[in-house]
């Protein structure tokens, strides 16, 4: 009997982790080298461009927490982008310039939000969960677009970018860039840490069998609801950032093709590999510019490639990936 | 006495069909009582509102003198009820140690900790690895649930509930599907386990009733029409009527043991 090899720590999990940090360390790396390319090929938009790519890289990251790990497809995640975005807009209308004021509004607001319309969601499962979902993301929608205080419709631009502790460092791109993607890679570590958790470890096997986590003694909704409300709040930090980001604030940000492109995002790159949708954002949004120079049924583009990496690839782009470079069985 | 488990007067209906009509049954803590009685019987049904799956349209169940009828799934889980299902149940994609560990992070302080590698508890894993290595799947521990055999699919069910720390444990057919070796492994395990638990056990193989039980009840059409020693109901002549009869092989067999 090897009981004592046995208790030891898995082998393969701990080549999978290294090989994980690995991909997310060469991959923000990368990231960190944009500004540099932009300043070589003397193309300050390109800076502007990927702060918006990394903006809904947290915003997939943070729905890939609840589809990927919890099976929540939520289809109105958009919304908490709109809030964090609307905070920022709002507050600045009334002269509250700073962006840690603005983040707390965001967050508060979308727990909120995410607390109501989860524990109703909750009660349903499958496309139900979807549909409820949709339909609260476009109550936000259209809630917004009534604001006609706010711009309504036509949404807002903002004179400046939000202040941090009185000072106005970000109305420098390169700033605001390095800014996002810090808090890209903070919001990465920590959703690597929520997954590996007990609370992480409790969402998983609810995602497996919630019959089980019940026949074991837990309340799976508390958790369920619980995520919710997280990947609802780290969504709404991207918002604040777009809000930045394009200095414009629109009710067309929280629509429900934004929640679908997220959903697409996470997918393409791979669900429930919190990299994967950080993967899918980039992918998507450059292709979404590079195919609108072509044609203006882009999206048409984009629904192929989606049908043939979920066929040939059901783990996304970070399956493909980890065949291609992962250990071999 | 006081009962662990008391049934009172349960009555389920799935449409027309009664499938617990009128169920009464104590269970004494250390007893191990076996449920038999012949597919469609409502055994499974019984099971699962005793373990709060299913809400029993009338009746009671007492659970260490206290009303526990309306109670969740979870809530008599954490009072010490376990629960093992005829189809296997268990997170596939999750380790052996992990499946156990996680019944063990059930009972073991609060849940909602963001931070900390739950796989690096020693606390959950020493604990877990206490239930494997009592079904005997301790060399097992790393491997993913899924790439299980049946048999050991059932050892794992079996230390999953154990890792609860049950005061009655509610096995629904712990021997469905085992081949040979796998049933006398089993039925070594529940031989270990019994006079230290508390246990109805719900099963169609009478070998491992007859060898088990103190005593059996059976359930026809969601009655109990005898309840004895093993003896007892393998007299019993309406008993031999309404379902050993089509067993007879099986019956004999165990008889002679
Ligand atoms: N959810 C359900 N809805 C309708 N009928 C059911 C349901 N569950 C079980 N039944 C019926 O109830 C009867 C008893 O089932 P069950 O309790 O599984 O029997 P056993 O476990 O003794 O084989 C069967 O006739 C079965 O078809
Ligand atoms: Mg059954």
């Amino acid at each position: 009997m090897s009981a004592a090899s046995s208790a030891t720590e898995p082998t393969a999990p701990r080549v999978r982790l290294l090989s994980r940090t690995v991909a997310a360390s060469a991959i923000f790396v990368l990231m960190a080298l944009i500004p540099v390319v932009s300043h070589l090929s003397d193309d300050p938009f390109l800076t502007l461009a990927f702060t918006r790519i990394l903006v809904f890289a947290i915003a997939a990251l943070s729905l890939d927490l609840i589809l990927g790990f919890g099976a929540l497809v939520s289809f109105g995640h958009a919304a908490y982008v709109g809030f964090g975005a609307y905070a920022v807009g709002v507050l600045m209308r009334h002269g509250v310039t700073d962006i840690f004021v603005q983040l707390a509004c965001a967050i508060g607001l979308s727990a909120v939000f995410a607390a109501i319309t989860g524990a109703i969601a909750l009660r349903t499962r499958g496309v139900y969960f979807i549909m409820i979902t949709l339909a609260f993301g476009q109550m936000a929608y259209f809630f917004f677009t009534s604001l006609s205080a706010y711009g309504g419709d036509d949404g807002m631009s903002l004179q400046n970018r939000s202040t941090v502790l009185g000072s106005d460092v970000l109305e420098s791109n390169l700033v605001l860039f390095y800014v996002t993607l810090g808090t890209l890679v903070g919001l990465y570590l920590m959703a690597t840490a929520i997954v590996n958790s007990r609370f992480g470890r409790v969402l998983q096997g609810t995602r497996e069998d919630a019959l089980r986590m019940q026949a074991i003694g837990f309340r799976p909704f508390r958790y369920q609801l619980a995520a919710f409300m997280i990947a609802g709040c780290m969504a709404s930090v991207a918002g604040v950032l777009l809000a930045n980001q394009a200095e414009f604030v629109s009710p067309a940000y929280m629509s429900w093709h934004r929640s679908g492109e997220l959903i697409v995002m996470v997918i393409l790159g791979g669900v429930g590999t919190l990299l994967g949708g950080i993967v899918g954002a980039v992918v998507v949004l450059l292709l979404e510019e590079w195919l609108s120079i072509f044609t203006t049924h882009w999206r048409m583009g984009l629904g192929l490639l989606l049908i043939l990496v979920v066929l040939f690839s059901p783990k996304g782009i970070g399956g493909i990936f980890e065949r291609v470079f992962g250990p071999r069985k | 006495m006081s009962a662990r488990l008391e049934i009172r007067d349960l009555q389920k209906r799935f449409g027309a069909l009664a499938v617990t009509d009128g169920i009464s049954l104590d269970i004494a803590p250390g007893e191990l009582h076996a449920v038999i009685g012949p597919n469609g019987a409502g055994k499974t049904t019984l099971v699962s509102q005793l373990s709060g799956q299913l809400r029993p349209d009338a009746g009671q169940v007492v659970y260490d003198g206290q009303d526990i009828t309306h109670l969740d799934m979870a809530g008599r889980v954490r009072r010490g009820m376990a629960r093992s299902f005829q189809i296997t149940t268990i997170l596939h994609g999750f380790t052996v140690l992990q499946n156990v560990a996680l019944a063990v992070q059930a009972r073991s302080g609060s849940s909602f900790r963001f931070f900390g590698r739950a796989d690096a508890e020693a606390g959950l894993n020493d604990a877990a690895m206490v239930f494997l290595r009592q079904v005997g799947l301790a060399d097992r521990a790393q491997d993913i649930a899924r790439n299980l055999s049946h048999g050991e699919h059932r050892q794992l069910e079996f230390a999953i509930a154990l890792a609860t720390a049950p005061r009655l444990l509610l096995l629904d057919e712990p021997f469905a599907g085992t081949g040979r070796e796998e049933a006398a492994q089993l039925l070594d395990l529940m031989q270990q386990i019994k006079g230290t638990q508390t246990i109805l056990l719900v099963e169609h193989d009478m070998n491992a009733v007859f060898a088990l039980a103190d005593r059996v009840s059976v359930l026809v059409y969601g009655q109990i029409i005898a309840t004895g020693t093993p003896d007892e109901i393998r007299a019993n002549a309406e008993v031999r009527g309404a379902y050993l009869g089509e067993e007879e092989t099986t019956a004999s067999g165990a008889a002679g043991c």
